[in-house]
């Protein structure tokens, strides 16, 4: 046994609102520059779609993942490494920009410019690419709320495994938001397929990242990743991925994205597992297997003979700690809600997703029948096949058995909690009827309908004995370059804010100190608590 | 006798166009990692990509395995292993002549994309045109070599290739050079101007050509403590010491 430590995700997708609040501030910290306009470390897509870029889910199409060979073992289903090396020059597999989009601005300038005339000026699109007049016909969530999903919809490859069954009548549609960062794969075929090695597993914590000094834009890992997150920046020639905010994480912060999230949908959390296990859950041989497999990797952090071996790998007490009180751990592992992103890629991704009850309830309260009545919810489930059938597409290789299983919790704490809340006495039936007890849907409840920021986020902080060693704390931060992906967002003061983590109340960027007599500047005020120079101290003037 | 412009030509601008290519591409490897990448334009452009940049590659390391032949292996080597002049001569022209064909066919796809597709024409750079340019005049000279290989009388292997050889055993024979029909000529110092110009441009992508992919694991584990801003720290540049806060 070989204990890793892995930071983690989950997220609720019953609460996503499809706002994209996380893709805007994840692009604002990441990939806001010129070659990195299609870059969307997070994107939110609209299912049933075609996901960005488009239909990146068709696997006989972009060759992405790993598959088993005649022999049962796992090899790159875009080929080996020979093969790897023979198409180095032209990369049979490529998205190209239109699978993207083709980023464009508008000619702002003409608007105050254009002489005086009888009609409104107009600001045309741009293309940025050639910087001439262009059409726009597509962009990361053009199918956003099932947008032109009539034209569309058909090309969704998940839809094309149910057969086509779902009617894109307004009536008749399901939808719901799916989230997407990169999945920081315990078996990543990224860092397989990339020929320099310039994609590296941190040991710590389990964060997949791209060397930019390494890269050499052989870009066959944007083929290697059947997510389709690893991005070739046009302008540099490199390829950039979502980085977990391995900066953030250090310092014990949350993602940005899951900071910013609306919907407070996002868990993060330490996963201990099994290296040595990896490869062999990877090569299950029944892709409905793998879901299970994937679960057997993980290791429990209360078991003593796994703490045991966790200290004898150097796995700091506070991060066993951590792990202990993970919520991902309790999530995936102990509620068993929480489910894998396309298992049969076999990469063994990381970021999990707890499947929406919503297209349930929406089809039990437009027969309006009580949607939050245990029979009526599980009857539903039994007969909305198509959904469910979609969803296990989407979350267990096409397995409908353990998409039908979370849904009932979801329904069952559903009910349950509704018995409470109403003052109603509590039906233990409910909870019987998922093999859950009436505290164990509760507890449930709790973590997902209520838990605060440091439930959600259960993250341990990098080693301050290691602190020098950070990449943050560099005097000179290595992406600040010229289209780095840093690129003047991060300064020396960054993480080394003496101020960081005391809970001032206010932001830690506040700038220069508040002169003497001068109230504080509500601009830097993150809202929490209430810092000197808030309130008047009786003294001012009024 | 050679004149001083023969001793600049073939002795001068040599030596000071390798230094140029050995110190460019140290000081562009160590300063500039971020900018060594073949600055890929598969993206933008697939249907001509597809075939053009694979013949040219293949074309042109074929071309390179047969100068490392020609110009390195001295001709009393193969004379001595037995191999005759006529047989030599012949698989250097047909073979030669095959890889020039390529790499130049490649390259006319590779042009014509560069210079008809909005997108790569977009993306392309002064240094682009320059590189391609100097490329062009050496492969299309290259080729007028091999072509009147096959129909001349000129023997480079006992003129230009020793002259070559002999820069880089630092007992260098400008007066061989003058000599050579002026195709050979012109190829030589165009080839020997592309090698100064070679550390600024994306074809330093070529000496990072990724062999070491068939000796590693598939997946690799890399350490916080291992890289730094995945720079190796400088000299004089260490860390002041952190008190150690919690453990
Ligand atoms: C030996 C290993 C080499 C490898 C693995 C390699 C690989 C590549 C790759 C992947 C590209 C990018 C193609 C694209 O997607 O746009 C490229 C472009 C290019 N390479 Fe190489 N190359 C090698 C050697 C060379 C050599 C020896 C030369 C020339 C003397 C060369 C000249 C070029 C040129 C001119 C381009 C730009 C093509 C264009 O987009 O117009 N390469 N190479
Ligand atoms: S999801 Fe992330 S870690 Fe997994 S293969 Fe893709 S880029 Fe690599
Ligand atoms: S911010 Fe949260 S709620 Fe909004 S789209 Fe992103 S994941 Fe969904």
């Amino acid at each position: 046994m070989k204990v890793m430590a892995q930071m983690a995700m989950v997220m609720n997708l019953d609460k996503c609102i499809g706002c994209h609040t996380c893709s805007v501030t994840c692009k604002q910290v990441w990939t806001n520059k010129s070659g990195a306009e299609h870059v969307w470390f997070n994107n939110v897509e609209t299912r049933p779609g075609q996901g960005y870029p488009r239909t990146y889910e068709d696997q006989d199409k972009w060759k992405g993942g790993w598959t088993l060979n005649k022999r049962g073992k796992l090899k790159l289903k875009a080929g080996g490494r020979l093969k790897n090396l023979a198409t180095i020059f032209s990369n049979p597999n490529l998205p190209g920009i239109n699978d993207y989009y083709e980023p464009w601005t508008y000619d702002y300038e003409n608007l105050t410019t254009a002489p005086a005339q009888d009609h409104m000026p107009v600001a045309r699109p741009k293309s940025l690419l050639t910087g001439e007049n262009t059409e726009i016909t597509w962009s990361s969530n053009w199918d956003d709320d099932l947008a032109g999903s009539v034209e569309h919809g058909h090309n969704d490859p998940i839809l094309k495994q149910v057969g086509d069954k779902i009617k894109f009548e307004y009536e008749q549609a399901f939808m719901f938001y799916l989230p997407r960062i990169c999945e920081h794969c315990l078996n990543p075929s990224c860092v397989a397929s990339c020929p320099t090695g310039a994609i590296y597993k941190r040991e710590e914590d389990g964060i997949v990242l791209v060397d930019q000094d390494r890269c050499r834009g052989w870009r066959q890992c944007v083929t290697g990743c059947p997510y389709k997150k690893m991005y070739f920046n046009h302008k540099t020639g490199k390829v950039e991925k979502c980085t977990f905010c391995y900066p953030r994480i250090e310092i014990g912060q949350p993602t940005i994205c899951s900071e910013t999230c609306v919907g407070r949908l996002r868990y993060l959390g330490l996963m201990f597992y099994d290296q040595d296990s990896v490869l062999e859950a990877a090569s299950t041989t029944d892709e409905h297997g793998l879901y299970e497999a994937q679960r057997d990797v993980f290791l429990d952090p209360k078991d003593p003979e796994v703490i045991r071996q966790a200290r004898l790998a150097d796995i700091p007490e506070d991060w066993i700690e951590a792990a202990q009180r993970s919520p991902i751990w309790s999530l995936i592992n102990e509620y068993k809600v929480a489910l894998p992103l396309h298992p049969e890629y076999r990469t063994m991704p990381m970021v999990w997703y707890i499947p929406p009850l919503s297209p349930v309830v929406d089809a039990v309260s437009e027969t309006g029948e009580d949607a939050e009545r245990k029979d009526n919810l599980f009857a539903a489930i039994d007969r909305l096949r198509i959904p469910i059938e979609y969803l296990a597409g989407l979350f267990t290789a096409g397995d409908t058995a353990p998409v039908d299983k979370v849904l009932r919790k979801l329904a069952a704490m559903r009910s349950y909690m509704r018995d409470i809340n109403m003052g109603w006495e509590t039906n233990e039936s409910i909870a019987e009827a998922v093999g859950m007890t009436g505290q164990e849907i509760k507890d449930m409840y709790r973590l997902l309908a209520i838990a605060k920021y440091d439930e959600r986020y259960v993250i341990p902080p990098a080693h301050y004995e290691d602190a020098h060693k950070l990449e943050n704390i560099a005097t000179e931060c290595s992406l600040n370059v010229d289209g780095g992906p840093g690129m003047g967002g991060m300064d020396a003061s960054f993480g080394a804010d003496p101020n960081m983590g005391a809970d001032p109340g206010v932001s830690s960027y506040n700038g220069p100190a508040r002169p003497e007599g001068v109230r504080i500047n509500l601009l830097n005020w993150n809202g929490q608590g209430t810092p000197d120079g808030l309130f008047p101290d009786g003294n001012d003037k009024p | 006798m050679a004149t001083v412009l023969d001793v600049f030509l073939w002795l001068i601008f040599p030596y000071i166009c390798l230094t140029i290519f050995v110190l460019g591409h140290i000081v562009r490897y160590r300063y500039d990692k971020f900018g060594w990448t073949s600055r890929s334009s598969q993206m933008y452009e697939d249907s001509i990509l597809r075939w053009a940049n694979p013949m040219f590659h293949f074309g042109i390391l074929a071309v390179f395995v047969g100068h490392v032949m020609g110009l390195g292996i001295p001709q009393s080597w193969t004379d001595a292993v037995g191999i005759s002049h006529e047989a030599y001569h012949f698989m250097a022209i047909s073979v030669g002549a095959l890889a020039g064909v390529f790499t130049i066919v490649g390259l006319i796809g590779l042009l014509y994309r560069r210079r008809f597709t909005k997108l790569v024409l977009g993306a392309t750079t002064k240094m682009d045109k320059l590189m391609y340019l100097m490329l062009g005049i050496v492969i299309l000279s290259g080729l007028v070599n091999t072509g009147s290989g096959a129909v001349g009388d000129y023997n480079y292997r006992e003129g230009v290739s020793v002259w070559f050889r002999s820069i880089f055993y630092f007992n260098p024979r400008p007066e061989l050079m003058p000599d050579a029909p002026l195709s050979f000529q012109i190829h030589a110092l165009a080839a020997i101007a592309l090698f100064a110009l070679w550390p600024f441009t994306r074809l330093v992508h070529a000496f990072t050509a990724p062999l070491g992919y068939f000796f590693r694991p598939y997946v690799l584990y890399r350490s916080r403590d291992a890289h730094e801003g995945s720079r190796a720290r400088r000299r004089g540049w260490d860390k002041v010491d952190t008190i150690p806060r919690r453990r």
